[in-house]
This record gives structure tokens, sequence and C-alpha cells, in this order.
């Protein structure tokens, strides 16, 4: 029983880093319709600029304001210049696209600041939390900066003007340019939230899986596989669906004998095939209806 | 105006290609046939080498072209069979000394079956998420080939060293050489097929199915048989590429079949353009030749260089290398009529 | 009549003469593709893209260290043409890699390439063209295997000897360990495992918990934990930099206190130790055979100081504090001490033959008292390891050098 408790434990604990990355890729999703495989390289770098900036001694929360502030315009930024061209082109072309950019990315990242792991620190301390055996206190706090960031991004989404817009022209492009919405400066937008988000996500992750390049690799495959899980249109659904993956991944690894260990993704990525094939839409998500 | 110009104006997941625009004129193929059949007797062995890589790359990139470009579905998974075919291949061939010519079929029955399978679930999965579904079968794969209790016919982590077959019949050709012609046959036996496939019956379903699945249904076809078939199919050709591959390597191990080749095979399939299936080849060499160009011009930012290179294509023929086919037909049309 | 006779008997005299020096420089001169009076060329294949691309410094670290070595004139005179290609760590592309060294770049051998798949899948191919592959980068126990593949040769002490040497050290001090592993699931962490199993022999059940990892996960929480659960007082941490740090810090905020050991793949100061947090590392065992750059005991070593004086002109942007920079050093050092020996006889053959007769040869970059040595029957250069402890900012070595000869 109490090796079944610590399991969970240590499955919230890594959940919380697959919620997080999940909530940047539902960010982009509501905004794009598409998953940005880039968006775990994006994180990195602006992780990378928090670190440069501390290195040159600004301090903590100042390096985490600038560097979401920096992100939100490298989206918008990225997304004019990129992607905009690719608007109309298939959606192939666009998958194309996001690939180019992970390796771009990826690759001067390496250049610039080598491939050795960097230590990033914490603002929530890494002692036990609560006298926890398992929990740390920055774990704590990760789970606490989600949850924030998940009833933000509701408040956003439900009341505010400009989020209520933003749905608009994610769900009825057409519609919500009838009403006045300048659909192309929603989606430049949501660009810039998902890079913001991305960067709030990679200065949490960073402390526990430490600093380099490569980081956010395994990081992403969670958070797309954790989102679809939830559901794609639902940000509640991919936190819920975050801490889901850790824990099950967590208990499949120490409770199904042999190849429990070995194969924890592999079973982890079916029950998730499975779920949609129940589901489509993922847990949370809505269902999307088609028309003829 | 073009076909390429007409679907620019609106965003489908994948776009409409009629069937006689899927494949070359009688003429270009001749002539592309005689370059890959007389080309190998001027080179050195090295690039021959190259040469059969570029033509399993191509039935691969074939194959994904087959289920994207003629069903409308998506697949990021597509090394995982090929990853099945190698392995067949290979466990065939080394524990139970078959011909290698033999395996061939064998690994794509198998890899048919499969494909077949995974297809049914599949079928309930669509756009994004079908891409996932597929994305997270190449990502198990490689642990699937490292489990402990396959050891034994897999060789674990080390994977298997494949013996190179010499020419038959005392013919005298280097073994390099000899397994050209032999990929070069196997890859227009199944190029034919392939043509002949999406021309028939079972073609225009599938590709009815591509551009309104529901006014396919309506019409009568069968869309989730064939929506399975077709996965079965593209999983079929992509196993008898991997076998190839392994004889041609020489060597499989799990570290050979991550997610980087499914993402250079959808690469592939981008940049030769989706539908077009002599746009396969084009897409195979820019997935082996531009990586080495790009380290050729930078070692620390290779991967830079080849993003950069891929946006460029991107932009410049958003739809690959049937765009500039279809440019240069219409140049040299023009030509003709002055 | 005369003056012709005279003629032609200068001429034939001349003639002779140019036989005679020719001869005399074709036996002191032998070449086999690759190789000329001006030139050596040398292949390598490293992982510069891709999830191993951390590694690539060991190639460009070579790169630079052979620039130097032609600056200062070359080696007997010979400049070296180093061609160094990418990988991607995909065995496939190796293969496509080495055959364009050998068949298009004519190279005369393979100098170093990285990894234990991706040197496994051109094994086949070097030894049956004849080409050194030599001094491959990887810590495998077959690459030295003369009689089968004398073409291949290894260069870095085995994982699996060096498993031996921890199975032995915790034995002989903690008896009654219960021993807990965790490992990466690749040939890296499957032949330390071996090696383990080996050197506890029959006392292997004191290992009581195995787990493995693929680099594909995030994070080491769960292993961890269920290493805990199980009891474990030795914990082995056979693991990449970056999973060795995550598993250090994790043990660290779980107020866990077991003996830990971490491979030599891991035990960098800069890359992994200080990472994890100094307060975390204190009392943790390692072994090594090279210095460490990053380590302060080394600044007045004479070797680090060649060492570190090669870095500021020929590759300034290098970091001292990564492992693969002080490997590439290493390597190339021994490389170039190969083709010294080989004088003018840069013929395959001789090159396997002086890599099999090194005697007591130091890189500036290796422990005091490991050494180079090999012979017809050893291709295993670096068989020495001395165990080390991780104390204040640094590792301090204690014990013997100790040799891991898989032999013995």
């Amino acid at each position: 029983m109490e090796l079944f408790a610590n399991q969970v434990l240590a499955g919230i604990a890594t959940g919380a880093i697959y919620a997080c990355m999940a909530l940047a890729v539902v960010m982009i999703y509501q905004a794009i319709d598409h998953l940005n495989f880039a968006q775990g390289e994006m994180a990195m770098f602006s992780t990378f600029m928090s670190w440069q900036m501390m290195q040159w001694g600004v301090p903590y929360w100042w390096a985490f304001i600038l560097t979401v502030i920096l992100s939100f315009i490298g989206g918008i930024l990225i997304e004019r210049l990129l992607f905009k061209p690719l608007a109309k082109a298939p959606v192939l072309t666009n998958v194309a696209g996001f690939i180019a950019l992970f390796a771009i990315v990826n690759s001067v990242a390496g250049l610039i600041w080598d491939f050795t792991i960097k230590q990033y620190p914490t603002p929530f301390g890494s002692s036990p939390f609560l006298g926890s055996q398992l929990i740390s206190t920055h774990q704590a706090g990760m789970v606490g900066v989600t949850v924030l960031l998940l009833a933000g991004l509701y408040f956003f989404f439900q009341f505010t003007r400009i989020g209520l817009a933003m749905r608009a022209a994610a769900s009825l492009p057409e519609s919500a340019r009838l009403v006045g919405i300048n659909t192309s400066w929603m989606i430049a937008l949501g660009w810039g939230m998902a890079s913001a988000i991305g960067a709030i996500a990679g200065m949490l992750i960073a402390p526990v899986v430490f600093l380099e390049p490569n980081m956010m690799g395994g990081v992403l495959i969670y958070g797309f596989a954790s989102a679809v899980l939830g559901g794609l249109s639902s940000p509640l659904g991919a936190v819920i669906g975050g801490f889901l993956v850790g824990v099950f991944e967590n208990l499949a690894g120490t409770y199904i004998p042999g190849v429990g260990n070995e194969l924890k993704l592999p079973i982890a990525l079916a029950l998730i095939i499975t779920v949609l094939v129940v589901k489509p839409a993922g847990l949370f998500g809505r269902p999307i209806v088609k028309r003829v | 105006m073009s076909a390429a110009e007409e679907v620019v104006t609106e965003a489908p997941a994948v776009e409409a290609v009629p069937k006689r625009a899927m494949t070359l004129g009688y003429g270009t193929s001749l002539v592309v046939l005689a370059a890959l059949i007389l080309t190998p007797l001027f080179v050195k062995n090295f690039v021959i080498f190259q040469m059969t890589m570029l033509l399993i790359y191509g039935l691969a990139v074939l194959a994904l072209n087959i289920l994207t470009g003629g069903s409308g579905q998506f697949s990021l998974g597509q090394s995982a069979f090929y990853a099945i075919g190698a392995y067949t291949t290979a466990i065939l061939m080394e524990h139970f000394n078959v011909n290698y010519a033999l395996t061939l079929p064998v690994a794509g029955v198998i890899c048919f079956g499969a494909g077949f399978l995974f297809g049914q679930p599949a079928l309930r999965l669509s756009g994004i998420y079908l891409a996932l579904a597929t994305f997270a079968l190449a990502l198990a794969m490689p642990q699937l080939l490292k489990l402990g209790f396959l050891e034994h016919w897999t060789g674990g982590v080390q994977g298997l060293v494949v013996t190179k077959p010499d020419a038959p019949f005392g013919l005298p050709l280097s073994q390099d050489m000899w397994l050209y012609y032999f990929t070069l046959a196997v890859s227009i036996g199944i190029y034919i097929a392939s043509v002949n496939l999406l021309r028939s019956r079972s073609g225009r379903a599938l590709m009815s199915i591509r551009d309104n699945e529901i006014a396919a249904s309506a019409m009568g076809v069968n869309v989730a048989l064939y929506k399975t078939l077709a996965f079965g199919v593209s999983a079929g050709i992509t196993g008898i590429a991997g076998g190839l591959g392994a004889i041609a390597v020489q060597f499989v191990a799990p570290d050979g079949y991550t997610i980087t080749l499914a993402i250079s095979l959808f690469v592939g399939m981008v940049v030769g353009g989706v539908g077009w299936l002599p746009g396969s080849i084009v897409g195979s060499a820019f997935i082996i030749f531009v990586p080495n160009i790009a380290e050729g011009i930078s070692k620390g930012l290779s991967g830079a260089v080849f993003g950069v290179l891929l946006f460029l294509v991107i932009y410049l023929v958003p739809h690959g290398a049937r765009q500039v086919a279809l440019v240069a037909q219409q140049l040299t049309a023009k030509l003709k009529r002055n | 009549m005369t003056a012709v006779r005279l003629r032609l008997t200068a001429l034939s005299a001349m003639l002779a003469l140019i036989a005679v020096t020719t001869g005399n420089a074709l036996a002191q001169k032998k070449y086999d593709t690759g190789a000329s009076d001006t030139e050596i060329r040398i292949g390598n294949i490293m992982p510069y893209s891709g999830p191993a691309s951390g590694y690539g410094v060991i190639g460009q670290t070579e790169a630079a260290y052979f620039n130097k070595i032609n600056a200062e004139g070359g080696i007997n005179g010979r400049k070296i043409k180093f061609i160094s290609y990418d990988d991607g760590y995909n065995p496939s592309k190796t293969v496509e890699q080495a055959r364009k060294l050998v068949e298009s770049d004519d190279v005369l051998l393979i100098f170093n390439s990285l990894g234990t798949v991706t040197n496994l899948a051109i094994q086949k191919y070097m030894n049956g063209k004849g080409v050194p592959q030599l001094f491959v980068a990887s810590g495998a126990s077959k690459w030295d295997q003369p009689k089968e593949f004398p073409w291949t040769m290894g260069w870095q002490p085995s994982y699996r000897s060096e498993a031996r040497i921890y199975a032995k050290y915790i034995m002989k001090e903690k008896p009654d360990a219960k021993v807990g592993v965790l490992y990466q699931n690749d040939d890296f962490g499957k032949d330390y495992l071996r090696g383990l199993r080996e050197g506890f022999g029959e006392k292997a059940p004191m290992i009581v918990a195995e787990e493995s990892y693929e680099t594909s996960e995030p994070s080491m929480e769960g292993h961890i934990a269920r290493l805990k659960a199980a009891g474990v007082d030795v914990f082995i941490s056979i693991t990449m930099p970056k999973f060795a740090a995550q598993a250090i810090k994790k043990i660290a905020e779980l107020n866990w206190k077991p003996l830990q050991i971490v491979s030599n793949v891991s035990a960098s100061v800069g890359g992994v130790m200080k990472p994890a947090g100094l307060e975390n590392v204190q009392g943790i065992l390692s072994a090594a055979y090279a210095k460490d750059g990053a380590d302060h005991q080394w600044d007045n070593d004479p070797g680090m100081k060649r060492f570190l004086a090669f870095l500021q002109q020929y590759y300034p942007e290098a970091d001292r504090r990564d492992g693969a920079v002080v490997y590439g050093y290493g390597a190339a050092q021994t490389m170039v001490k190969v083709l010294e020996m080989c004088g003018d006889d840069l013929t395959r053959a001789n090159i396997m033959k002086q890599a099999a007769s090194l005697k007591e040869f130091v890189p500036d970059t290796l422990l005091p008292g490991v050494s180079i040595n090999t012979s017809p029957s050893d291709f295993a250069p670096i068989e020495q390891l001395q165990m080390m402890r991780f104390k204040g900012d640094k590792w301090e070595l204690f014990g013997s050098v100790m040799s891991s000869d898989l032999n013995h």
C-alpha cells in the first residue's frame, strides 16, 4: 500500500511536467488547429534565454517575466514571418514547416549554449514538501503554477473580449471575420500566448530535467499524449490528462510484471489510443461534428 | 490554370490530385528508367550503394504516398513498418538461412497484416489524432525490438548483422551492383502495381474517400474496408523497402528505426509532392542528400541548415516536386506551340 | 659514332641512377590509398545532429588537434586531412558515411567513430575491406577481438571491466549490501549490467533491484522511488550525464542516503556533479582513467597545461569542463603517436601493426599511472582505472590504479 501511494505521488510529480507542456499544446491547438512539433524546442530556447539573463545577473523573477514577454513577442514574430505565408498551404506543408523549425531551433541552441547540462534554479526550493517523501517543494510549486495558469486561461477565454474573439476565430473563421474579428492577428496572438505558456512550462521543467538543447524531446511527446488524452479543446482536460499519464505510467512500471518497466511508454501510448478509439475527442474534449 | 494553382486557394488536409496527374508520361518514364539502368555502369560502388538507398527510401515514401495521397490518411509511423520488414528479412536470412529474395514477400505479407490490424483502430481516428496514434507506434517500435524475451531472435540492442548476397548464376557483377539492379527490379514492379492500383476501381474508391468520406460512403464505397486496406498496402510496401534496406545496409538495430526515420519519410513525401507517385524518388533524394549538403555547409549548424533548406522548399514550391514538374510541363507545351 | 656511344653510356648510367634512387625510395616509402608524400587522409563519423549531438564535440576537438599538428609541420612532413561526417547516431547512415569515406574520399583509415551500434554496423564492412577501424569511441568490450576482427580496435576501458571493479569494491567494503542498479536500456547499460553480474559472480543476488530507463523519458522520479522502496542501500547509476544528474538530485530530494556509484561516463565535474548540486554529490564513488578538465587539482599538471594551451590557441570556444573535449584530445594524441610510429610505411597493415605495439604511451590527459599498452593479442589500449570519491568540489583518487583486463 505504501508503495502504491508512493508511486501515485511520484506519478503526480512527473505528471506536473506533462501537464505544463500539455497546456501549451492545447493553447496552440486552440489557435491554429495543429499540433506544433517545434513547441518543445521553442520552450527550450525561451528557458535558455532566461538562464542567460540570470548568468548576466538578472534576478530570477525579473528574468522570468522578461522571458515570458520576449517569448510572447517571439511567438508572434515566428507566426508573422514563417507561418503566415503558409496559412493557405496544405496541412502537411505546415507540419513540414514545424519539423524545419524544430531542426533550426535545436541546432542553434546547441551552437550557442552547447550540449552540457546546466543547472536551473527554482524559486520554490527543493526540500521535501510537507515532510512528504516523494514530492519536493518545487514540484508542489509546479502543480500550483499549472493550476493558476489554468484558471487564468479559463478566465481569459470565457470572460475577456479578446479571448472570446480568439475562440470565435479558431472555431468559425469565416463568421468571425464577418463580425469584424481580425482572424489573422488572432492566430498570431495564439502563437504568442502558446509560446509564453511554453516558456513558463520550460522554466518550471528545467530544474527537474536540467537545461540542455534536447531537454524537451521526451517531455513534448508526453505533453502531446496528455493533451490528446484529455481532449485538445479543453485546457482542464489537458492538465488532468497530464496527471493521469504520469500516474498510469508509473503504476504500469511498478505493477505489470516482467515488461512493465521496459514497456511503460508503449503501454501508456496503447492506453491513450484505446481511449481515443472509445472517445475520439479525448476525455474532456467537445465532440467534433463534421458537416457534409 | 494548373492543378497546383487551383488548390492553393483552399486548404484541405490533403489536396485532391486527379488520378491522371499521379504519374509521369511514357516518354519521361522511359528517360528516367534508362538513367536508372545505365548510371551504375559509370560510377563508383559507393554511389551505387547510395542509389540503392535512394530507391529503397523512394519505395517507403511511395508507400506513404499511397496512404496519404491515395486515401487521405496521415501517418507518422512508417518507421515501425519499415523496422518490422527489416527485422523479418534479417531474422529469416540469419536464423533460418532463407534466400534473401524470398524474405521480401514474407516481410511484405507480415507488414501488410500489421498495417491492416493497426488500420482497424486507426479507422476511428482522423487528422491530428491519427497522426498522433501513428507517431506513438513509431516511438514504441524501437522499445519493442529491444525486449528481452525477443533477444534471441532480434539480437536485442546489439542488432543483427546481415550477409550481403552475391550476384546469382555467376554474373560478373559486384555485390553492390547486383543488389542495385535487384532493388530496381523490385521498385519498378511495385511502382507499376501502385499506379495500376490507384487507377483501378479500388483506387477510385480510395480517392473518393480522400476527397469526401461521407459522400463516398453514400455512394456505396465500403469506407472502413478501403481505409484499412490502404493502411495494409502501404505498410506492406514499406516492409519490403525495410527488408531491402536491411540487405543493403547489412545491419539491423533498434536505433536505426527511430521516429527520426518516420519524420524523414514524411518530409520526403511533402518535398516530393503529396499524391504524386514519381515525386517519391525526389523526396527520397531530399532526405538522403540534403543532410549531407547541410553538414557540408556547417557541422555545428547542420540541423539549422537542413531546416532552412526545408523552409525554402516549402515556400518556393509548397506542392513539392509535382509543382516543378507541372511548371516544366507547361513550359515544354508552350515551347512546342511556338 | 663515339659521341653517340658516349652519350648512350651516359644515358644508361643516368637511367641506372634513377632506378637506384627510386628503388630506394620505394623501399622506404610505402603507401596505401589515403596516404602520400604530402598528406594522410583520416576519416571519422560523429553524431553532429540528433539526440546524441553532445558527443559531436569529440570530433570537433580532434579536428582542432589535427589542425595544431598541421600548423606545427604535420607528421613526418605530411599534413593530416581529417574528414568527419555526421551520422545522427543512425546505423544505416553510419554505413553510408563509412562507405563514402572509404570508397569516395579514399581515407587511409577511420578513426574514433562514435557509438557501439553504429560501429557494429560497419565492423564487418571495414574488416572485409581491410581498412583500419581504429580507436572506436565506445566502451563495449567487443572491440578487443584481434582474431575475429583484426582491423578493429577500441580505445577507452571497457564498460564491463569498469563494472567489475565496482562489484569487487562493494563485495569487499560492504559485503551485506543491497545493490540497486539504474541502467540505460541500450548496449551501454546492458554491457555494464553484464560486467556487474560477472563481478559479483555467485554473489549476484546482492543486486536486489534493476531499473531500466529509456533516453526518451523526461525524468527519473518513478525509477528512484521504486529503488528506494526495494530497500536498496548501494545505488549504482549506469546513466548518461543528464539522467545521472537527475537521479542524484532526486535522491537528495527524497532524503535518501544510499552509497552511490556513478559510471565513468557521467563522472564529469562540470557536466554532472556541479549541475546536480555539490551538496548532493559528496561521497559519491566512481572510477576514472583521464583527468577532469574542470578539476583544479590539475592546474599545474604539465600535461593539462599543454591541453589548456591547445584549447586556447586552436579551439577557444570549447568548454574545458566538457569531458568530450578531454576525450577527443587524448584519442587524437594516440592517433598521432601511431602515425609517427609508422614512419614512411603508411600502409593499412602497418598502421594496425603499429597500433598494436603501443608501449607505455601516455597522452597528456590520462591519470598518473595510467598508460596505453597494446600487443597483437591485446587490442584494448586503455585498461586501467582508479577509484575516486567526490569531496568538496573535486574527485579524490584513492586506492591503487587497477588493471581491469577482462582476462584476469
